[in-house]
């Protein structure tokens, strides 16, 4: 069986005033899928469906074959993992306990982490490359070093699919890169399926295998970064005069934003 | 990277030095009666070959120090709790407001008779309904969009917790010849808990604690943000509400009989969490026990500071330690509070 997230005429509605509209997406196995669309798009709304911390006014998500709407959240937990928009955390826990909450979705309500799950911790660390800092406290770090210790904990969930919204906003941009690279590289060495939400053009075109464009809560045009960033489907879009270019230096796509289109 | 001692060892080091407090406040604490027997009597009471006087005394005074036991112990695990669920180190069962919601119903139950429920039943019922209105109220209104901000949690608690208290200021001002009553039950005072209401604050307060045990691990992910708790796969809203509920029974209960007493549930849960970090499956169990220590502790402590005037209120004990320490988290602790 193919492993697939699929997305059926999603409809949700918040308070009565539609937030999408009859969305359809499938995303294969392995893919780093990007969602793009401008700010109140519908985008990040999709995204919390998908594992269900929204529930849909209609239409359905499917997770390998599975109705996630017929799943416990727990059990969805346990295949998807997700990294949510970064957030100030205020108390003093230190990175490897953030990490080892990753193992929540497999324990009973009174039982702690066990020598097996504390082996996945640790490797999440090293794939992190925070586990030199694993005593250090998450109050007390960079927004970088905080976002790849959420990371981290998602990675911990040894999920299937890794839901990411906006992970590089507030980021450096050297570190924007960073989380990136790395999520791309563990996409390739463990067949992870990276959904990243972003409005980042270039970022997105760089990394994505494959983009949806989201568009008045509607899915406009999904394919390849060629097919779907034409310079007339961003000037719809965003409002920008752009088009997809090929980076000489490192062979990768990339976006020019000539300007706003007039 | 290890810091000295390490974390098994702090726990240990901290757990020891609960216990050890925990079991000597009892024994002094026992040893105020009518009049002042010594330690060592109260050892032979225990060990059950005391006069018979002395046993009736230490019987009698145990009814104070357990209740103080019990309330210190809620309140204590309220405070972890809430603060965990506001994701904010301010928050507790008093600075919320909840305490004045619970002495609104409370003093409505003394001061009223209702037929056929015996006042040690109807009181903390009517206490914790009110609570669950005050808790409901503020929460309502201070906690928006997921977060709650400091200014908007500690602003709401007061101006509910102001009407509230307002309420209860006019009961007692009609309340004729139970007016005494009131006013003493409301400074927050041990003195009056018998055998009958230590039936009831017991069940409720072990109820409240073992609901929170449960959730311990659960409020862990909530204190780094609804959506990662979500993400982890917690039902956040049930999760919520369950909690809440058992804040409220438990703050309920001790109202009920001993008044509103302040700043145990701020203090207590704070210190534990500096000392062993916020995981909560430790902090819970360690502040219920060390809130049962410093309540005792301060009921000891009331005994001897007003010797012309008996036992001072053990609710102005605990404002007088606890609210400098609440200034002290404003001014030293900014940056944990969330106060830019």
């Amino acid at each position: 069986m193919v492993m697939t997230l699929e997305v059926r005429d999603l409809e949700f509605r918040y308070r009565e005033r539609p937030v999408l509209d009859g969305a359809s997406l499938e995303i294969g196995e392995g893919e780093v899928f990007g969602i793009l669309g401008p700010n109140g798009c519908g985008k990040t709304t999709l995204l919390k469906n998908l594992n269900r911390n929204l529930r849909p006014s209609a239409g359905s998500v499917i997770i390998d074959g599975q109705d996630v709407s017929e799943m416990a959240k727990k059990d969805i937990a346990q295949m998807v993992a997700a990294v949510p928009q970064a957030n100030e955390i205020r108390f003093a826990f230190t990175v490897r306990e953030i990490v080892a909450m990753g193992r929540m979705p497999f324990q009973r309500y009174f039982e702690g982490e066990s020598g097996f799950d504390m082996q996945i911790v640790d490797q999440a660390l090293k794939d992190v490359g925070l586990y030199d800092m694993r005593d250090f406290h998450i109050n007390e770090m960079s927004g970088g070093e905080r976002q790849r210790v959420i990371i981290a904990r998602a990675l911990a969930q040894t999920p299937k699919y890794l839901l990411m919204d906006e992970p590089t906003n507030h980021l450096d941009v050297n570190m924007q890169f960073e989380v990136l690279d790395l999520v791309h590289r563990l996409s390739r060495e463990k067949g992870l399926t990276v959904v990243i939400v972003s409005h980042d053009l270039p970022m997105a075109s760089r990394y994505c295998d494959r983009i949806a464009l989201i568009n008045e809560h509607k899915v406009m045009c999904c394919g390849t970064p060629e097919e779907v960033l034409t310079p007339e489907n961003m000037r719809a879009v965003f409002n920008v005069d752009a088009e997809l270019s090929v980076d000489s230096k490192t062979g990768k796509h990339t976006v020019l934003l000539h300007g706003v289109s007039y | 990277m290890s810091r000295i001692p390490g974390k098994r060892g702090r726990i240990l080091i901290c757990a020891a030095a609960v216990s050890v407090i925990l079991v000597l406040a009892v024994l002094y604490d026992l040893t105020w009666a009518t009049y002042r027997i010594s330690f060592g009597e109260v050892f032979d009471v225990i060990a059950g070959n005391g006069t018979w006087g002395n046993r009736i005394l230490v019987k009698d005074n145990a009814q104070r120090v357990l209740t103080g036991a019990l309330v210190g112990a809620g309140l204590a695990a309220c405070g972890c709790v809430m603060q965990a669920l506001f994701r904010n180190p301010m928050a507790s069962p008093y600075i919320l407001g909840l305490s004045s919601g619970a002495s609104l119903g409370a003093a409505v139950g003394l001061l009223f008779t209702i037929p056929f429920i015996p006042v040690a039943v109807a009181t903390p019922i009517l206490a914790f309904v009110t609570c669950l209105a005050t808790m409901f109220i503020v929460y309502g209104i201070a906690h928006v969009g997921g977060s709650s901000h400091t200014e908007t949690l500690l602003l709401t608690g007061i101006a509910v917790s102001a009407m509230m208290s307002a309420v209860v200021s006019f009961l007692t001002f009609i309340a004729g010849d139970k007016m005494e009553d009131i006013v003493f039950w409301g400074m927050g005072s041990l003195e009056r808990a018998e055998w009958a209401d230590i039936a009831v604050i017991t069940p409720m307060v072990a109820a409240g604690i073992a609901v929170m045990a449960c959730y311990s691990k659960s409020l862990n992910a909530i204190m780094i943000g609804d959506s990662h708790a979500m993400d982890l796969g917690i039902e956040v809203g049930k999760t919520r509400l369950i909690l809440l509920l058992a804040s409220t029974l438990v703050t309920a209960a001790a109202v009920a009989f001993v008044g509103a007493i302040g700043f145990v549930g701020l203090i207590i849960p704070h210190i534990f969490r500096i000392i062993l970090g916020p995981d909560n499956r430790l902090l819970l169990p360690m502040s219920a026990f060390g809130g049962a220590a410093f309540l005792i502790l301060c009921d000891y402590l009331a005994h001897m500071v007003t010797p012309g005037y008996g036992v001072l209120p053990i609710g102005v004990l605990t404002a007088l330690v606890g609210a400098p320490y609440f200034i002290y988290l404003l001014r030293r602790r900014r940056n944990e509070v969330g106060w830019s």
